[in-house]
């Protein structure tokens, strides 16, 4: 059996509370403090820090030929974040908006994805694309959309989705280090989230979930800041004598199918939330890896909970329509449960 | 990276003699009434009227303008996320403008496109758009659709000079060379994109790049409506006829920050650059003070041609804080056709 992230993390007391957007910041520090051949390149990554300010300070370290300010140029700084990874270095590519993502689609996955396979295992990509996701910013259609899904389909590429501080910085230590090219999704609205993030060193491997809850009614498998829809669901399903289960998969790319399968053994019932669309969608393998193997424990068929199926609108009174919240989870949860 | 910069104005002879009185008070009064607009964004979104981003255009209505005057209504433009001045140059009304800034049902776009994304198919707006460069193939696919269906129509492409890192850019000038599209290319240099001065992320000089596809390429001063529109009756006139695309530069500054919550600017200029364009070059002082040297209005004239942009601002705003949010119904219709 896989380790659990309570197993991940040496036994200290966690004492200190950093934000998620402080907790990206510390993990580029130290890696580019570790190894010289970590830089940064993206649009105002620089003096700028990013316009989330996520980066800010790693100039004045790290200087401009490692924090490196770009043209608006997605593509071709993905382009020579390849061609650096393949020739001794280990770029991080900063991707303001995963909105943009589509602007590297050809470098991503046509060209990074694949080389290590085509070149018959002889030449590699150690590349991170640090990107965003997530709704109900405001920033309407081009600048809210949730694309993990897109990169998860592709053989080649590594796919993580931090819920939390902790799990951002050890999973992007963790990215850094891999000799695979990584997409790295953080939630634009969870970067002034707090958590405990210990002052040791520590890295969380890929493919291992995290039980962010235990529970024994239902399972609740979540991605990226839906696990805090979840999490605040699974409270609200308590004060009904629902006990929920919440998992966090943590990457999708590799997916740890054990637990989620052991978990939906367990409890019988499971739901998948993702703030991606459902169709052809997160949710939807998640749904079938549970489905497969865990058919004749499930009380019900696996339920789905994902972004609605339109481009996100810009005003307010629609936008909120569109993204799975609290409630929608609890709903469904009771549902499941044979409770409406 | 902090640098300084000063304005050079690329003073050409001023094309006055060209154009009437009539023109020029339609200049100003267009201007203002931008300048007013975005003022009263700035107050929407400081008070939290307004939800999403503001990217103001504040500092470069000369350019709006003075392009947009030399084109028909039904000729065709493509803008930006620093849109609303585009948006209204080229004839949208404030109200239906601000209702979709709210998110409102009465919006120009049923409040689902918001400051970034209003388009009008009325007045030739092919829409603002989100993505830096992301119009440029729009903005040439309209030109070759203008000439395929012999429309007389002409295309003009909006963008900052950010948009000089874009690929898209490239390819789509190439083709509009090659098919001699009637497509102009409106760079707007600002001179930062976003928190980085140009010179820091482009290379070699902006003119050469349209020359380098047989584009015939003109950098001016983007603060002189008069040098701005005589340049675009000529461009435009061209490509009217056939003779195909062609790539102007305006020199321009955005007064305020890249969007209404950049505050603190002082890590990527200074106050003194910021200060200097203000005081000498703002283009609506400087057709002002031509219009009142020449003798074609007075101080109070031009104060009464404000009060009355004023009004049409005002009225906007209470209008639009006022209209309904959209049914959610809504939510999932326009997704397909
Ligand atoms: C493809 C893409 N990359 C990055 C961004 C984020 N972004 C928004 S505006 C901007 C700067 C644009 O500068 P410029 O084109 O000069 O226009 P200005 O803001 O000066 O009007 C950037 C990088 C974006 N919207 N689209």
């Amino acid at each position: 059996m896989k380790a659990r992230a309570k197993q991940d993390a040496a036994p200290v007391a966690l004492s200190r509370e950093i934000t998620f957007a402080q907790a990206i910041n510390e993990a580029l520090a130290e890696e580019m403090r570790r190894d010289p051949r970590v830089f940064v390149i993206g649009e105002d990554v620089g003096e700028a820090g990013t316009p989330f300010k996520v980066l800010s300070g790693l100039i004045q370290e790290f200087g401009p030929e490692r924090v490196i300010d770009s043209p608006i140029s997605e593509a071709g700084i993905t382009g020579l974040g390849v061609g650096a990874a393949m020739t001794g270095m280990r770029p991080v590519v900063d991707i303001m908006f995963g909105d943009f993502l589509t602007l590297t689609m050809d470098q991503v996955v046509n060209q990074a994805a694949k080389i290590h396979y085509m070149s018959g295992g002889k030449l590699k990509v150690p590349m991170v694309v640090r990107t965003t996701l997530g709704a109900t910013r405001r920033s309407a259609a081009q600048h809210s959309q949730s694309l993990h899904a897109l990169f998860s389909h592709v053989p080649g590429l590594k796919v993580a989705l931090p819920s939390t501080p902790y799990d951002a910085k050890g999973l992007l230590k963790t990215a850094v280090r891999d000799d695979n090219p990584v997409i790295f999704f953080e939630d634009k609205m969870m970067y002034q989230l707090k958590g405990p993030v210990p002052e040791e060193e520590y890295t969380i491997p890929f493919g291992v979930a995290d039980i962010k809850r235990p529970g024994t009614d239902i399972t609740i498998v979540a991605t990226s800041s839906m696990v805090q829809v979840a999490l605040a669901a699974a409270e609200k399903l308590a004060g009904e004598r629902i006990s929920a289960e919440i998992i966090d998969v943590r990457t999708t790319a590799p997916l740890d199918k054990e637990t989620l399968i052991e978990s939906a053994k367990k409890t019988g019932r499971a739901m998948v939330v993702d703030e991606g669309y459902e169709r052809y969608g997160v949710t939807a393998e998640i749904a079938s890896v549970i489905a497969d193997s865990a058919f004749y424990y499930l009380d019900a068929p696996v339920k789905r909970i994902g972004a609605m199926h339109v481009p996100v609108p810009f005003s307010p009174a629609l936008e909120d329509l569109t993204v799975p919240t609290p409630e929608t989870v609890v709903e469904a949860a009771k549902t499941l449960c044979g409770r409406i | 990276m902090k640098r300084s910069t000063k304005p050079k104005p690329k003073t050409g002879a001023p094309a006055s003699a060209t154009l009437g009185p009539e023109k020029l008070l339609r200049f100003y009064r267009q201007m203002v009434k931008i300048r007013l607009f975005e003022e009263q964004v700035n107050q929407l979104y400081t008070s939290a009227k307004m939800p999403g981003l503001a990217h103001l255009y504040i500092g470069q209505e000369a350019v709006a303008v003075g392009i947009c005057e030399a084109l028909r209504p039904d000729d065709y433009i493509t803008s930006t996320h620093r849109g609303h001045g585009h948006c209204l140059a080229k004839g949208a009304s404030a109200d239906r403008m601000f209702a979709e800034l709210l998110g409102k049902a009465s919006g120009y776009c049923r409040g689902k496109g918001g400051s970034m994304h209003i388009a009008d198919q009325d007045t030739g707006n092919l829409g603002a758009n989100a993505i830096v460069g992301g119009s440029a193939g729009i903005a040439t696919g309209a030109a070759l659709s203008a000439k395929m269906r012999r429309s007389e129509q002409v295309s003009v492409c909006f963008f900052g000079e950010g948009a000089l890192g874009q690929g898209l850019l490239y390819e789509s000038m190439n083709m509009a060379s090659l098919w001699k599209l009637p497509v102009i290319y409106v760079c707007e240099n600002n001179l930062y994109n976003e928190y980085t001065h140009y010179r820091e992320t482009t290379a070699g000089e902006f003119t050469t790049r349209a020359e380098a596809f047989g584009i015939p390429s003109e950098s001016i001063d983007g603060q002189d409506i008069e040098l701005v529109h005589t340049a675009a009756l000529r461009l435009v006139e061209r490509a009217r006829q056939g003779k195909g695309p062609a790539f102007l530069t305006c020199n321009t500054y955005r007064f305020h920050g890249h969007h209404v919550g950049d505050i603190d600017r002082s890590y990527y200029r200074s106050k003194k650059e910021e200060e200097e364009w203000k005081n000498k070059r703002d283009p609506i002082e400087l057709l002002a003070g031509r219009l009142v040297a020449r003798k074609l209005v007075d101080t109070k004239a031009l104060k009464e041609l404000e009060e009355e942009g004023r009004r049409e601002i005002e009225a906007g705003v209470a209008y639009a804080l006022s209209a309904p949010y959209p049914d959610p119904g809504e939510v999932d219709q326009h997704v397909y056709t």
